[in-house]
C-alpha cells in the first residue's frame, strides 16, 4: 500500500494508542514508538506493528505511535485504519488484515 | 437434556473503545455486542470496525455470545461492517431499524453470501433484528418468522418512541410495542429483548423496569453498562422458594421415569412437560447465577 | 534538719542528697513567663537550637497528613539553612509532596532515611540512585520495633498539629486542621529524646484529649500551617463508579461471607481506595441479610467503615489513621471510635497489637507472584512508588488476608512469575480476587473448597497468570544493575529483600 497521505487513528486513552501515519521524504520506513509500558512491552509493540506494516505491504511512511497500554489488537486495528486513511484505501482485503 | 442459552443479558460496547474492548468481557454478560452504529462517531467508522474485527479474534471473545450491531446496509459503513463481522467470527449480527421483513432478507442474502466467500460454515452466522419503530412493531410477526437464521428480535426504545413522537417516559409509552414484539418472538419461538435504561444512577428504575420485562416473558435486557449485569441477574435468579419448587417437580418427574408412569403428577396435580422444561431452566438459572437477593 | 554525725553518714551510705531549697530542679516556676510557657519557642530555628540536634543525628515525622503534610518539607527547609548535615530522616510516611527533599539529599542534609515509603519524584530520583546508603523500607508495626530495638534512635521528632496547649497537649481533632489519628506521631513522641510540636494554634490549658502528652513534648512553636485537611483524602470518599473497581469489590465481599469469619462479632480491615470502600458497601447489604455486626473494625479508617459504623453494623472502630474528614470527625465525636498508636496497632514485639486479633482484611498489591508473594513498594518498572505500611502486619497477624485488583493495570500483568520485590510472603495470603477470577493459597485447601461451593470463579494463581499473559504477551524482564537503593525490613526487622537500581 502506499502512503499518500498524513493520517490517524486512535486515541490518548488509556489502553489505546495513537498512530500517526505520513509519507517519508526519504522514502523508507521508519517506525518510532513510545509507550508508557516501554521497558516492559516496547519489543513486542515494534515487533506487532512491523508485521502489521508488512503485511499491508507498505514499503515506506513514517509511523509515529503513541501508546497508553493497548494490547495488541488493538495496536493491529489502529495501525490498519491509520494506514487505509493514509493510502486512501476503500477496498480491504481481509485477508492481508486477518 | 438441552439447557436454552442464556442471553439475559447483553452488554453494548461502543466498537471505538479500545479500553472497553479491552476489559468489558471480565463481567461476564451472557453476550456482548459490539455497537458499529449509534455508538461510533462517522468519521471512526472504519477504525472502530477494525477494532472489532481484531477484538473477535482474540480468543478471550470466544468464551461469550458476540453480537455486532452494523451500520444499516442502505449506509456506506453498512456492508464493510458485515464483512468484517462475518469474517471475524462474530456468532450474531443485529440488524438496526428493521421495518421490515424484507429488509431481514437482505441481511440474510449478503450473510449467505459472504459465508461462503470466507469458508465460513453455512448458516453459522445467526441474525438480530432490532425493531426501532412504527413500522417495525406492526410487521414484527413477518420479520420474526422471515428467517431460520433469526435468534431473537429486540426493541429499541430511543427511536421507536421518537418515531411514536413521545417521549421515554413510566412505560406506558412502550406498552404496546413491547407486547408485539413479544408475541412476535414467541410465536417465531425465538428470543425477546427489551429496552435499554439510560439512567445509570436510578438502580431502582432500573430494576423495576428489568422485573416488569421478565414479568412479561422477555429472554433478556440490552445493557449499557457493566453495572447493570448483577442488578439484571439479580432479577432473573429464582427466589429460594421457586428453587425448591423446581426441584420437587424435577423429583417428581425423575419419579415417574423410574416407576415406568406415562404421567407425572405433583401434589395431586398433574405435571407436564412445559411445566418440567421450566422447572429445569430455573434450576439452570439457579446454579448460574445463584438464588435471588 | 540537724547534720549529725549519723545523718551526714546515712546520707553517705544511701547515696542520698541534702534539700538544696524548693527549686533546685524546677528554677522555671520561679518566674511567672517561665512556669506557665518555659516550651513556647519564637521560631522553628530556635526550637531546633535548644532540642541541641547535631550533625548525623535522627529527626522524625508522622504522616496523618498524608499529601497534605507541609511540616516535614518546613523543617528540612530549615535545617538546610541552618548547616545541617547528614541527618537521618525517619518519618513514618513519604509521599509525593516531599520531592523537595531531593535537594537537600543532594546537598548532604539528609543522608539516611527510613520510611514505610514514598512516591512521586522523590522516590524514582531514589530509585535511580541518587542517594549515596540505600534507604529502609519498613512495615508501621516494624518502625516501632526497630525505634524500640534502637537501631532506630529517634534524637528529635518534629510533630505537626493543628492545635495544642501552652504544655504541649495535642490531638489530631481540635484546631482547624484536623488529620483524626494521630498514631504514628504517639510513638515518636513516647520515644523520642527531644520533641518539638509544631502547632498552628495555641489553646487554653489544659488540651483534651491528649494523644501526645505534656510529659512528652519539650519544645512548642506556632506556625502558619502543619497540613491541609483536604489533602489527607486517600482514596475515593463516595462509593466508586468504575465497574472494574465495583466487581472486584463485590467478589471480595462474596468471599468475604463465604469465608467461614463471617460471624456475629468478626472483626475487619479494609483498605483505602475505591474497591476498598466499594467492598464496605457490599458488605453492608449482606451484614444486614444475615443479621450480624462486626465486633471492630481497624485501620485506616475511611468514611465508608463510618457509615456502617453509624449504622450500628460495627461496634468499635479502632482507628490508627483517619483516611478523610468523615473519619476524623467521627474520632473527634463518637465515644465508640477509639485512636491507637502504631505500637498497639502492629508491632509484631508489642505486649499486644490490635492486628493479632483480626479476622478479615483486605489489602492491594502492585504485583502478587505464583507462590502469593506480594510487592507493594516497586512497579513493574523497578521504580518505588508505592508503601510497606501495614501490609506485612495485618497479613501476618489476621485470620484471613484478601489480596484484590485488577488482573492487568493498562497492559501490565499483576499476577508474576515472581515478585520484583518481596514485602510480603505467600504464606500470610490467603486469597487473591482480581476482576477475572478468584485464586486461593493451597495452603488454605478448605477455604477453597468453601468458595468453589458458593459458586464462586475460583482458578489457580496459574491460570490467572496465563489469562493475563494470553492478553497481554509475557513482559521483557526489567534490567537492574548491582547497586542497592532500598532495603526491605519485615516487621521483625529481617531484611526480606532489597530494591537494586534500574538500568538506565
Amino acid at each position: 500500500m502506499e502512503i499518500v497521505q498524513a493520517a490517524m487513528a486512535g486515541t490518548l486513552e488509556s489502553s489505546d494508542l495513537l498512530v500517526k501515519v505520513s509519507p517519508h521524504d526519504e522514502g523508507r520506513l521508519e517506525l518510532v514508538v513510545s509507550s508508557q509500558v516501554m521497558r516492559q512491552f516496547g519489543g513486542q509493540i515494534r515487533r506487532v506493528a512491523l508485521e502489521t506494516l508488512a503485511r499491508l505491504e507498505v514499503e515506506a511512511g513514517l509511523v509515529v505511535i503513541e501508546d497508553k497500554g493497548a494490547l495488541d489488537c488493538a495496536i493491529r486495528a489502529r495501525i490498519q485504519a491509520a494506514v487505509l486513511r493514509a493510502a486512501r484505501c476503500q477496498e480491504l482485503d481481509w485477508r492481508v488484515l486477518a | 437434556m438441552t439447557l436454552c442459552t442464556l442471553r439475559r443479558s447483553m452488554l453494548f460496547l461502543p466498537a471505538s473503545s479500545a479500553a472497553m474492548l479491552s476489559t468489558a468481557f471480565v463481567h461476564r454478560p451472557d453476550s456482548i455486542m459490539f455497537d458499529l452504529e449509534d455508538a461510533v462517531a462517522l468519521r471512526e467508522k472504519d477504525s472502530a470496525r477494525l477494532m472489532m474485527f481484531h477484538a473477535l479474534r482474540n480468543p478471550v471473545y470466544r468464551e461469550l455470545e458476540t453480537v455486532v450491531r452494523i451500520n444499516p446496509l442502505a449506509t456506506p459503513f453498512g456492508l464493510p461492517d458485515l464483512e468484517a463481522a462475518v469474517r471475524a467470527g462474530a456468532d450474531v449480527i443485529r440488524l438496526p431499524k428493521t421495518d421490515t421483513a424484507a429488509d431481514l432478507l437482505e441481511l440474510e442474502a449478503q450473510v449467505e453470501r459472504i459465508e461462503m466467500v470466507c469458508g465460513r460454515p453455512r448458516g453459522s452466522t445467526r441474525l438480530m433484528a432490532a425493531i426501532e419503530s412504527a413500522s417495525g412493531v406492526v410487521n414484527a410477526v413477518a420479520i420474526a418468522m422471515a428467517s431460520p437464521r433469526l435468534m431473537g428480535i429486540a426493541l429499541a426504545g430511543f427511536d421507536y418512541v421518537v418515531d411514536m413522537q413521545t417521549e421515554r417516559g413510566d412505560g406506558t409509552e412502550l406498552f404496546y410495542a413491547r407486547c408485539a414484539v413479544l408475541h412476535a418472538a414467541r410465536a417465531a419461538k425465538i428470543d425477546a429483548f427489551d429496552v435499554v435504561f439510560g439512567d445509570l444512577d436510578d438502580e431502582a428504575g432500573f430494576i423495576r423496569e428489568a422485573e416488569l420485562a421478565r414479568r412479561l416473558g422477555f429472554n433478556g435486557k440490552s445493557l449499557i453498562n457493566p453495572r447493570q449485569i448483577e442488578l439484571l441477574h439479580n432479577v432473573y435468579a429464582p427466589t429460594a422458594a421457586e428453587a425448591a419448587h423446581a426441584g420437587k417437580v424435577l423429583a417428581a418427574a425423575d419419579a415417574a421415569e423410574r416407576d415406568g408412569l406415562g404421567v407425572v403428577s405433583l401434589n395431586g396435580k398433574m405435571i407436564d412437560a412445559p411445566i418440567i422444561n421450566r422447572a429445569r431452566r430455573v434450576l439452570q438459572l439457579a446454579a448460574t447465577s445463584g438464588i435471588r437477593r | 534538719m540537724d547534720m549529725t554525725p549519723e545523718t551526714i553518714d546515712l546520707l553517705e551510705r544511701q547515696g542520698l542528697e541534702p534539700f538544696q531549697g524548693c527549686h533546685r530542679d524546677t528554677p522555671h516556676l520561679l518566674a511567672p513567663e517561665t512556669r506557665l510557657n518555659r516550651k513556647l519557642t519564637a521560631s522553628l530555628e530556635e526550637a531546633i537550637r535548644r532540642s541541641g540536634l547535631r550533625d548525623g543525628q535522627t529527626i522524625s515525622f508522622h504522616h496523618a497528613y498524608r499529601e497534605g503534610d507541609k511540616t516535614i518539607n518546613l523543617v528540612v527547609n530549615q535545617l538546610a539553612r541552618m548547616g545541617f548535615k547528614n541527618l537521618t530522616l525517619a518519618s513514618s510516611s513519604l509521599l509525593s509532596c516531599n520531592a523537595p527533599l531531593i535537594e537537600h539529599i543532594k546537598s548532604g542534609v539528609i543522608s539516611r532515611i527510613y520510611t514505610s515509603g514514598m512516591r512521586g519524584k522523590l522516590a524514582q530520583a531514589i530509585s535511580n540512585g541518587l542517594m549515596e546508603h540505600p534507604i529502609h523500607i519498613h512495615s508501621h508495626g516494624g518502625r516501632v520495633k526497630l525505634i524500640q530495638s534502637g537501631e532506630l534512635k529517634l534524637d528529635v521528632a518534629f510533630l505537626g498539629v493543628s492545635a495544642c496547649d501552652a504544655f504541649g497537649n495535642a490531638n489530631g481533632v481540635s484546631g482547624k486542621s484536623h488529620c483524626g489519628s494521630l498514631g504514628y506521631a504517639m510513638v515518636d513522641a513516647q520515644y523520642a529524646a527531644r520533641v518539638i510540636l509544631l502547632t498552628e494554634e495555641l489553646v487554653p490549658y489544659p488540651n483534651a484529649p491528649a494523644s501526645i502528652r505534656q510529659d512528652q513534648v519539650d519544645y512548642i512553636v506556632q506556625v502558619e500551617q502543619v497540613g491541609d485537611p483536604a489533602k489527607i483524602s486517600v482514596g475515593a470518599a463516595r462509593v466508586t463508579k468504575n465497574p472494574q473497581e465495583l466487581l472486584i469489590a463485590r467478589y471480595a465481599a462474596d468471599v468475604i461471607e463465604h469465608s467461614g469469619y463471617f460471624e456475629q462479632g468478626f472483626s475487619l480491615q479494609t483498605g483505602s481506595g475505591g474497591a476498598a470502600t466499594a467492598v464496605t458497601r457490599f458488605l453492608e447489604a449482606r451484614m444486614v441479610a444475615k443479621g450480624i455486626t462486626a465486633g471492630f473494625a481497624l485501620g485506616g479508617i475511611t468514611g465508608a467503615i463510618v457509615d456502617l459504623f453509624n449504622k450500628g453494623l460495627i461496634g468499635t472502630l479502632v482507628d490508627t489513621q483517619s483516611f478523610d474528614a468523615r473519619a476524623a470527625e467521627s474520632l473527634r465525636t463518637a465515644p465508640g471510635h477509639l485512636e491507637v498508636s502504631t505500637n498497639a496497632y502492629a508491632n509484631p514485639a508489642a505486649k499486644g497489637a490490635s492486628c493479632d486479633r483480626l479476622d478479615v482484611v483486605i489489602l492491594s498489591a502492585l504485583e502478587v507472584d505464583l507462590d502469593f508473594n506480594v510487592n507493594v513498594v516497586t512497579g513493574s518498572d523497578g521504580i518505588m512508588m508505592g508503601a510497606s505500611g501495614g501490609h506485612c502486619d495485618v497479613a501476618a497477624a489476621a485470620n484471613l488476608a484478601i489480596i484484590v485488583g485488577p488482573l492487568i493495570r493498562s497492559r501490565i500483568p499483576t499476577v508474576v512469575k515472581r515478585v520484583t520485590t518481596l514485602v510480603t510472603p505467600g504464606a500470610c495470603v490467603g486469597v487473591l480476587v482480581t476482576d477475572h477470577g478468584i485464586a486461593v493459597n493451597p495452603n488454605r485447601p478448605e477455604l477453597e473448597a468453601r468458595l468453589r461451593a458458593a459458586g464462586l470463579p475460583v482458578m489457580s494463581i496459574q491460570a490467572l497468570h496465563a489469562r493475563a499473559i494470553a492478553l497481554t504477551g509475557e513482559p521483557d524482564p526489567i534490567e537492574f544493575l548491582d547497586r542497592i537503593v532500598g532495603i526491605i525490613r519485615y516487621r521483625d526487622g529481617s531484611v526480606i529483600d532489597v530494591v537494586r537500581q534500574i538500568k538506565p
